[in-house]
């Protein structure tokens, strides 16, 4: 059995349906990437699989449990899921360390210091033991989404889904970011929104590219890269190839 | 009871018609005239030198620091000791003013200061002198930034003219309470002031805001403070 | 006949006043706090609340700020009791002041809650806080900082405010000053003077004090949004 499994999911807004039915699935540790021209639906699907928005259709399953069943305890599910954000989200009001201890202290109900011990090892983890002090609006691009990573690690999550992580970043801090979930890999699953090919062709086990709501296609990096079966995912692979390296 | 209501309203209409002038009195003559004196005291804050700028931060402050009330009580009770006289309405007029001219100096130097930098170099640098600058450049702007403003302040005169009656002036909210003191009504009458009030600050505000629609230039915004009202 | 700036007199007085003064700082303090509280209440119940929930709560503010406070005053003092609920002068002028201070609270607190981005409650719900987690501990800690700004506007509002109590009799500064007045007419001016500057002193070190306490509390890289 899948660790999760995405069933067949839609989701409009207003008359607009964004999602058509998309399925698939991920096992433990693996690291799948997403693709897909603007407006596609990337960020909903994220969305719809930690029910941020929840689908209108569809089921999510995560270990076992259907998550998209309004029985379920959301809050519970979510700890499960780390989410990574495009504009990183950081709380404002706090430092980067209780940006990270915030949810083990309020969520999983860690003693203060427990919680400020291992928060201090994930900032550690990202390169970050010389910032934990600092505020957001004190960190740079790079290091807000090294603190949105290191957040999300905290809790100990399955899977973490990033929403373009590095594309609002200046491009030379791009590297960093992609350096520490790259480490990541294998050791927690990881489904990625990303037009960063060099990521997504050496890290991911899976590329799947969405157009249009749906799934048009997904394979190994090398068979996409170099085969992919459909007109579309062969002309954007090519186009964003061009534009965002091959790495 | 609703008929006796509406004849209790019919039966007070003519005083507080008669009360309503004179808050309007108050209110239209004390905005204007403190406008005036809120233009002067902002351009001597943003463009005077350090004594002027020194002298109108000490009556912004001295007014803003201290209640209408008090004002209103040393100009009607306080200045007859050194033998100067105002009849009620005066002074409520004169306080009123003296009161909102420090309120109005106050948004209006920040309108001039949110205009002000670049607008005045590029004014200079087109040969205007500083006061064509500030007359034809800085103010026209800084007064539309001002209107949200305004609009606010011109609300605070309507409902905190009100307090002239304490000095005796028979505005609106006076006449409630010397209708009251007649009839014992004090529910019906108060909630009639108070329709009375709320009617015209919805209705002042909302013309207002046309105003400020139809004034409004593309891309000089309105910077309105979060949920402000004068202090 | 001693001149209108009799000091001596005035030093007499002080006592009196300051019996005065114990009224205001008192309906100072009870007013913000309830102010403080309703209006709290009233932003999360219109931003977060149900749909009718938040009409009831825009009328209450619009009515209410639609009034002014004597009136508000004279309603609930004068007015009330007609329909059986009766309130000493001290406690009517705490609900009127309160209660109108709760209306702009209000809207302060709405615009700090409406400023903040939608990420950070998103960003919450992600690491599984439920929706009063959320409320709780990431955006009431910023609406509350980012108001600070908009409440040291309204505290000082309100204290200056509380000299209206005197329209409906409560024995405050300014009611102290007019017996002062009334028993010894010499001193009127720098009666009203003096009351003027007793004002003058808690609104200047209300502000300086606040002004600190937003400096404290400031979030690093946040101007405060309001300045006067
Ligand atoms: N809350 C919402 N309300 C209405 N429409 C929405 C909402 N969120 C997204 N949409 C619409 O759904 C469509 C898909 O948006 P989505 O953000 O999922 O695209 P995306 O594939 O992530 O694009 P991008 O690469 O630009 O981030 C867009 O047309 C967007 O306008
Ligand atoms: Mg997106």
């Amino acid at each position: 059995m899948a660790m999760l499994d995405v069933k067949n999911i839609h989701k409009s807004y207003d008359d607009n349906e964004i999602l058509r039915g998309v399925s698939f699935t991920m096992e433990k540790e693996e690291t799948k990437v997403i693709i897909g021209p603007s407006g596609t639906g990337k960020s909903t699907l994220l969305r719809c699989i930690n029910q941020l928005s929840p689908p209108d259709a569809g089921e999510v399953w995560l270990d076992g449990e259907e998550i998209t069943n309004p029985a379920t305890n959301i809050n519970k599910i979510r700890e499960k899921i780390g989410f990574v954000f495009q504009d990183f989200n950081l709380f404002t009001h706090l430092t980067a360390l209780r940006n990270v201890s915030i949810g083990l202290e309020k969520v999983k109900g860690m003693e203060k210091e427990t919680a400020r011990k291992r928060a201090m090892d994930e900032l550690c983890r990202v390169g970050l033991d010389a910032q934990t002090k600092q505020y957001p609006a004190q960190l740079s691009g790079g290091q807000k989404q090294r603190v949105g990573i290191a957040r999300a690690l905290a809790m100990d999550p399955d899977i973490i889904l990033f929403d373009e992580p590095t594309s609002a970043l200046d491009p030379e801090l791009i590297g960093d970011v992609l350096d520490v979930m790259k480490s990541l890999c294998g050791k927690v699953a990881m489904l990625v929104v990303t037009h960063e090919m060099g990521f997504a062709r050496n890290v991911a086990d899976e590329i799947i590219f969405m157009e249009g709501g749906v799934i048009v296609e997904s394979g190994p990096p090398k068979e996409m890269f170099t085969n992919a079966k459909t007109q579309r995912a062969k002309e954007f692979l090519g186009r964003i190839g061009a534009l965002y390296g091959g790495g | 009871m609703t008929t006796d209501f509406a004849q209790f309203f019919i039966d007070s209409s003519p005083d507080l018609i008669n009360g309503l002038g004179y808050t309007l009195l108050l209110t239209f003559i004390s905005i204007a005239a403190g406008f005036f004196l809120g233009i002067l005291l902002a351009l001597g804050r943003v463009y005077g030198n350090k004594i002027i700028n020194g002298l109108c931060v000490g009556y912004i402050e001295i007014i803003r620091g201290t209640p209408l009330l008090v004002q209103l009580f040393i100009i009607y009770f306080g200045l007859p000791a050194i033998g100067i006289i105002f009849t009620p309405i005066q002074a409520a007029l004169i306080g009123l003013s003296i009161n909102s001219g420090a309120y109005q100096a106050e948004y209006l130097r920040g309108a001039i200061q949110s205009v002000e930098a670049g607008q005045m170099t590029a004014a200079r640098s087109l040969g205007m002198n500083k006061l064509q600058s500030i007359r034809h450049v800085v103010l026209p702007q800084a007064l539309r930034i001002a209107i949200p403003s305004w609009s606010n302040e011109f609300i605070y005169l309507l409902q905190y003219s009100s307090i002239a009656y304490i000095i005796q002036v028979t505005e609106l909210t006076a006449e409630g309470k010397f209708i009251a003191a007649h009839t014992f009504r004090y529910l019906e009458i108060f909630t009639m002031i108070a329709i009375i009030y709320l009617v015209l600050t919805i209705v002042s505000s909302e013309i207002i805001d046309r105003i400020a629609k139809r004034l409004s230039i593309p891309g000089v915004g309105a910077a309105k403070g979060i949920g402000q009202r004068n202090t | 006949m001693r001149g209108p700036l009799a000091l001596d007199t005035l030093v007499e007085s002080l006592p009196q006043l300051m019996d005065g003064l114990k009224y205001t700082l008192g309906l100072t303090a009870f007013g913000i706090i309830l102010g403080t509280s309703l209006g709290v209440l009233l932003a999360v119940g219109r931003s977060y609340g149900t749909r009718i929930l938040s009409i009831i709560i825009m009328i209450y503010e619009k009515v209410i700020r639609g009034i002014p406070l004597l009136v508000l005053f004279f309603l609930i003092y004068f007015g009330l009791p007609q329909i059986g609920i009766n309130f000493d002068a001290f406690t009517a002028a705490i609900l009127g002041l309160g209660l109108r201070s709760s209306a702009y609270q209000a809207q302060i607190y709405r615009g700090a809650i409406n400023s903040i981005p939608e990420g950070q409650i998103n960003a919450a719900y992600a690491l599984g806080m439920s929706k009063f987690k959320a409320i709780r501990y990431i955006i009431l800690p910023q609406v509350l900082r980012l108001s600070i700004p908009g409440w040291s506007n309204e505290f000082t509002i309100l204290l200056k405010d509380t000299s209206l109590a005197f329209g409906i009799g409560v024995i405050e500064l300014m009611r102290q000053a007019r017996y002062i007045q009334v028993r010894d007419p010499d001193l009127v001016l720098i009666v009203f003077l003096f009351i003027a500057l007793i004002y003058f002193i808690l609104v200047f070190s209300a502000n300086k004090t606040l002004r600190y306490v937003e400096k404290r509390y400031q979030m690093a890289g946040y101007q405060s949004e309001v300045h006067r």
